[in-house]
């Protein structure tokens, strides 16, 4: 009761709120006051060159390189001081820009963690049934992401693509209410870029998400809006067709990718 | 192969375990029971228990390490806290302080060994590599000297002597060959039992865990508590060895948990390999044989200068211990005959090919 309470009071409507988050490294900062909402159910594309700091807003996001600044609010809950797995087991995901995968371990075994991570029974001493929920979930998650045909196979066999549906799949375990994609898309096919947008399109319409994506054709497909970061900072944020015709974004980042 | 893969299958006739069953692994078993009957008494104790006991205790230590990434050198001190604790809970003829029975002596100094092993674990878990080692070591210097300096409990420097062994089914089981059965029972045991869970849910975190922390946390783990948690299993191990280290000799001193014994335990399980629960075993082995025999071939106080620089060769030829040596002989093997099967890294193979019974 007394928690549905809380969560009622300071916009549990939105599924994040940032205000004013910093991450410095040394000298470095990395993240400069970052105010940023997005709401239930929002897909959110973020834009930015190199180095501008979308990565090490997922990190902070998440508590992957925590905060050095600035309040982290998750439907509601102020998650800024919780640390990574207690604010996945809230029903935050992510997938990661460079591979995160156990190689050495198959498809399913790869999802089953992921699955056993936000479910009950991660200290169980007793090896894993056949009927076991998470390994069920596990078998449904891979089929999810196109993945069935290679579940017994090592992830160190997979092709650069499959491992980036891996991530996405790990992503989708449980019951995630955001989850943030870092860049999904790079280095894939024409052909796996579609069946990416195909995955994405078809996640149910409660769960919101943010995507990094430089390429605009997989973004601009997926998202209701645009936030685009500049030297660690929030640039500019506006619909898909105002970014793409906004001059300054030309000018900061498609116009500097092009010239 | 892969557990997740037999999901649809009709249920096997004989159970999964069984097919894991080679023929080498009866020879072994059979040439381990059959040993004290034609070895002599010397042969039976001083070699055959102690390298079981020593074994075991090195076997938590390559549980922490092989499957944890953890290396800690507080293992030998957690045993001697069983030591300890069975000596002062129980009887001895230096310092007679409680004089309970075995039966509750026994499990008060496990619990509280494992307690403490537990301790370490919270204590040392924030830190990795190099600061593991080192706190760890700290850990064990301080228990050293805390015994060495206390008179009221732990009776000082000379410790605890006439400890008897445990009794029960009409038998001394200090005498060789009982002592050998039951030490042997629980080298079986601890070692089918670290088989077992390397394979179970908590040993795939672990070794998950080892393999890339950061990606389990953001997987929902909290790394921290199951590292803790195998701790105290490591620690559970090494209290069960260490009763029986000091039962052998009926006696515990500082000496038992100084820097020395410290020390060989890791020596053992390194030498031994840390890829596999074997490895320890085969480390005791060689280490009890060359501290017996060394002594032939050069002087007593040249034995610590032997087994360093046998530590160094086979860390430096065989990073993963006489068990790598193996490896790597049988693969060499294998690729001259038929076919190169790699040896996979992850967990020995294990996790992905037990069938999830
Ligand atoms: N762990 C780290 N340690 C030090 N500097 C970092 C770290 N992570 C990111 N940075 C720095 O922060 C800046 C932003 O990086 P990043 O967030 O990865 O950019 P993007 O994802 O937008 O390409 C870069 O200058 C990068 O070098
Ligand atoms: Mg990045």
């Amino acid at each position: 009761m007394a928690e549905a309470l809380r969560l009622n009071r300071a916009g549990a409507a939105h599924a994040l709120v940032l205000e004013g988050v910093s991450r410095t490294f040394g000298a470095l900062v990395a993240l400069d006051k970052v105010d940023l909402t997005v709401g239930a159910g929002e897909r959110r594309g973020i834009l930015g060159a190199n180095g501008a700091g979308k990565t090490t807003l997922f990190n902070a996001i998440t508590g992957d390189f925590p905060s050095t600044a600035g309040r982290i609010r998750f439907f509601g809950e102020d998650v800024t001081k919780l640390a990574p797995f207690e604010r996945i087991r809230r029903g935050m995901r992510r997938t990661y820009q460079n591979s995160m995968l156990f190689r050495g371990l198959s498809v399913l075994d790869n999802l089953y963690l992921a699955c056993r991570g936000v479910s009950a029974g991660r200290f169980s001493f007793i090896r894993p049934r056949q009927d076991d929920a998470a390994l069920e979930s596990a078998r449904d998650l891979a089929h999810a992401v196109h993945l069935d045909g290679v579940a017994e196979s090592l992830v160190s066999d997979l092709s650069h693509g499959q491992q980036r549906q891996l991530e996405i799949g790990m992503a989708l375990s449980g019951a995630p209410r955001l989850i943030l994609f870092d860049e999904p898309a790079a280095g894939l096919s024409p052909a796996e870029r579609r069946d990416l947008v195909q995955i994405l399109s078809a996640l149910p319409r409660h769960i919101s998400f943010v995507i990094i994506e430089h390429d605009l054709d997989v973004a601009l497909r997926v998202v209701d809006r645009v936030t685009v970061m500049h030297n660690g900072a929030v640039f500019k944020h506006g619909t898909p067709a105002e970014i793409q015709d906004d001059p300054d974004v030309q000018r900061i980042y498609l116009g500097g990718k092009h010239g | 192969m892969s557990w997740t893969a037999t999901g649809a299958a009709p249920k096997p006739a004989t159970p999964a375990w069984m097919k894991t069953i080679r023929p080498q692994h009866v020879l072994v078993l059979l040439f381990l029971i059959a040993y004290p009957l034609v070895a002599s008494p010397f042969w039976t104790v001083q070699i055959g228990a102690q390298s079981l006991f020593l074994g075991v205790i090195a076997l938590s230590l390559m549980f922490l390490a092989g499957y944890g990434g953890m290396v800690s050198l507080s293992q030998m001190t957690v045993a001697g806290v069983a030591g300890y604790m069975v000596a002062v809970f129980g009887t001895n003829s230096t310092h007679p302080l409680f004089g309970w029975p075995l039966w509750a002596a026994v499990p008060i100094a496990i619990v509280i060994a494992t307690a403490f092993a537990t301790l370490i674990g919270i204590i040392s878990v924030r830190t990795a590599g190099i600061y593991t080692i080192m706190i760890t070591l700290a850990i064990g210097v301080a228990a050293f000297y805390f015994a060495q300096q206390n008179y009221e409990i732990f009776n000082g420097h000379s410790g605890f002597a006439g400890l008897p062994g445990p009794v029960g089914f009409g038998m001394d089981w200090r005498a060789p060959m009982p002592f050998y059965y039951m030490s042997l029972a629980v080298a079986a045991l601890s070692y089918l039992a670290v088989v077992y869970l390397a394979r179970s849910t908590f040993g795939l975190t672990l070794q998950a865990i080892r393999d890339n922390a950061r990606r389990m946390n953001a997987l929902g783990f909290n790394v921290n508590l199951h590292r803790v948690v195998a701790h105290a299993v490591a620690g559970l191990i090494a209290a069960i060895g260490g009763l029986l280290y000091v039962w052998m000799n009926g006696r515990v001193s500082p000496g038992t948990i100084d820097i020395g014994p410290v020390i060989d335990i890791l020596v053992i399980a390194v030498i031994g390999g840390l890829r596999h629960p074997i490895g320890p075993f085969i480390g005791a082995v060689l280490f009890v044989l060359m501290k017996n025999f060394a002594i032939d071939l050069i002087s007593p106080e040249r034995f610590n200068t032997l087994i360093g620089l046998i530590f160094l060769a086979i860390v430096l030829v065989s990073p993963d211990g006489l068990l790598g040596l193996w490896r790597l002989a049988s693969d060499r093997l294998k690729a001259a005959g038929l076919n190169g099967s790699t040896g996979r890294q992850w967990g020995n193979n294990s996790w992905r090919n037990n069938n999830g019974k």
